[in-house]
């Protein structure tokens, strides 16, 4: 393990040069600050309830206004955030727990073990999420330890399925028969080649797994699966926000963006966090370059009247300074004209 | 340290892709081994490294100084591959770990084999890179293999075999998937690097007029058995088999002419 190729500094600068990657980082920073900070302090107390005061509008002391029993909306946002991060983060180490060892035995074992085990997973894999919760909560009442399970199993082997093919793309490359050719032992190659060239698509599908945390946990506990009516939670503020949707609109829009935004925040993080661990990748968003432009220039230069490209003909006679820009317009024509120039 | 390979019979899908193969390659020696492509003259190699793809099943003897390599274990090949014998592949576009330095990926066997320090490692590593002629070694072992053409790649992988200094290097075919100008100045590298080591060489070739630049003995494969072998200049001057003459022949219409040194 002391040869790392990951670059500690590097990479985590290469997530932040990303617009998805600082909008992630940002999010989920965000949304780990409240879940710290309800814990100490909330605008006001998540426990006061003042019926009078129900349906308040924004203000000073109500930051995003009140409920309809006067309990204050963005308090119980940053106390839901708690419920969102213990989540994500059990469900998440529980979905590498059971995805990566099981997808690493699927594509290592001998044929006659891994087979079975290939079938296994795909048959597990047609259980839903949902449907594995309300099984479980039917023995075990609802609880978020619930919505934990039935993420971590349901989207550990999703994760299974997904990281076979990979780690049996990488054993079984030339790269890896040259490193072994070099001596590398069977547990170092699966650690320094296997693990580091497998990890980008692994933390992508543990990106999207904790998306799915969020989401299962939201809409378990809207369903009454997940958290208890004394946990705050977005799910829950969903829950008791939708009957007054006709009352108070604004009510759900709060709970729902930060939900929505969160899971944003996660998989483009993912996607980030794979770009920048991924030495190909690391300029590409930039290398994008105007190869329209020297095409089309090149079409556009043989001596004026015999320039005549495919597009040219359809649409009768263009004059000459307009046909760059005709040839540009599409790719097709661009492509059938340098056919036919010569 | 001197490889005798004896009745080698490598079985692939119930086919015996290589049947019956016997070669010697006495110390400091080469040995060239010839043949189209399916001949059986890569997995002969693979299987000289225990690195037979699995499924495959082997048989015969392979002695390398003195030990019998056919059955040992994995961890006792692991300990001769990259430090007493070196390979260098044919593809130098998929040979490499694309998200590791080139540095690091050189220094490995040295790491593995020597347990050097990084900084010892480094030194060697760019002294390594200078002697296959690689541009600017300090810079050049912090890039990544995408960054690199397919002749420097190859430069890399010859580097990656050779800094241990092995007994036994063999090259799978090292200049095939590169284009010509670029194959003469690798090869030429390779030669000097490999002569002045003083190791043994097996050299992987379909390409005659390749072969004429390495003197020594060979042998030529054809469906997996050796058909014909004798001193190179034999071979390529006086071909008892149909399929040299073939390959002979492959190298003349691109151009080659058979040496004249040579009688």
């Amino acid at each position: 393990m002391s040869v790392r190729p990951v670059r500690p500094p590097r990479w985590l600068a290469e997530v932040w040069r990303r617009p998805g990657g600082a909008f992630g980082v940002t999010v989920v920073g965000f949304v780990l600050l409240s879940a710290v900070v309800s814990l100490f302090w909330t605008p006001q107390p998540l426990l006061a309830t003042d019926t009078s005061a129900g349906w308040l509008g924004p203000s000073a002391t109500h930051l995003l206004g009140t409920d309809q029993i006067g309990r204050d909306v963005f308090s119980w946002l940053l106390a839901g955030s708690r419920t969102t991060v213990v989540v994500v983060v059990a469900a998440t180490a529980l979905t590498a727990l059971i995805g990566f060892p099981l997808g690493a035995l699927s594509a290592l074992l001998p044929a006659r073990l891994s087979e079975p085990l290939v079938v296994l997973i795909d048959i597990l894999v047609a259980f839903p999420v949902l449907l594995v919760a309300m099984l479980l909560s039917a023995p075990f009442g609802g609880s978020l330890g619930v919505v934990v399970v039935a993420v971590g199993f349901g989207a550990g082997v999703n994760v299974a399925r997904v990281t076979r093919p990979e780690i049996l793309r990488v054993s079984q490359s030339d790269y890896m028969l040259a490193a072994r050719a070099s001596g590398v032992g069977t547990v170092s190659g699966l650690l320094q080649h296997v693990a580091p060239n497998v990890g980008p698509v692994a933390i992508v599908q543990l990106s999207q797994a904790a998306g799915t945390a969020i989401l299962a946990e939201a809409g378990l506990t809207f369903l009454g699966y997940g958290a208890p009516s004394s946990t705050p939670s977005w799910g829950r503020s969903l829950s008791d926000a939708q009957s007054f949707i006709g009352v108070a609109p604004a009510s759900v829009v709060w709970p729902g963006l930060a939900i929505a935004l969160t899971v944003l925040a996660l998989n483009l993080l993912g996607d980030a966090v794979r770009e920048a661990l991924d030495p190909r990748l690391r300029r590409a968003g930039v290398a994008t370059g105007p190869e329209t432009v020297t095409v089309s220039s090149g079409i556009a230069a043989p001596d004026g009247a015999d320039g005549r490209v495919d597009s040219d003909a359809v649409r009768g006679d263009i004059p000459p300074a307009a046909r760059p820009l005709a040839v540009t317009g599409s790719g097709t024509a661009r492509g059938q004209g340098a056919d036919h120039v010569a | 340290m001197s490889l005798e390979v004896t009745d080698l019979v490598i079985t692939l899908g119930g086919r015996a892709v290589v049947d019956g193969v016997s070669f010697t390659v006495e110390p400091g020696k080469r040995l060239g081994l010839i043949g189209e492509s399916g001949s059986g003259k890569s997995l002969t190699c693979l299987a000289v490294l225990g690195l037979l793809p699995a499924g495959a099943q082997v048989s015969g003897s392979i002695r390398w100084a003195g030990r019998e390599l056919m059955g040992a274990g994995d961890r006792a090949l692991a300990a001769i591959r990259g430090k007493e014998i070196g390979i260098v592949f044919q593809e130098p576009t998929t040979a490499l770990d694309p998200i590791r330095t080139i540095g690091n990926q050189i220094g490995e066997s040295l790491r593995i084999h020597y347990g050097l320090s990084g900084r010892e490692t480094r030194d060697r590593v760019i002294r390594m890179v200078d002697r296959v002629q690689l541009p600017e070694p300090e810079h050049i072992i912090r890039r990544y293999p995408h960054q690199l053409s397919g002749g420097q790649r190859q430069r890399v992988a010859i580097a990656m075999a050779l800094i241990t200094g092995p007994r036994l290097v063999i090259a799978d075919e090292p200049t095939t998937a590169l284009d010509v100008t670029v194959q003469a100045g690798i090869l030429e590298v390779f030669d000097d690097l490999v002569t002045s080591s003083g190791a043994s060489l097996i050299f992987i070739t379909h390409d005659i007029a390749l072969l004429s630049q390495m003197s020594g003995a060979g042998v030529v494969l054809a469906g997996g058995r050796v058909v014909e072998s004798g001193p190179v200049e034999q071979i390529i001057h006086a071909p008892a088999h149909p399929i040299t003459a073939q390959l002979a022949a492959a190298a003349r219409a691109t151009g080659w002419r058979v040496p004249a040194g040579v009688a």
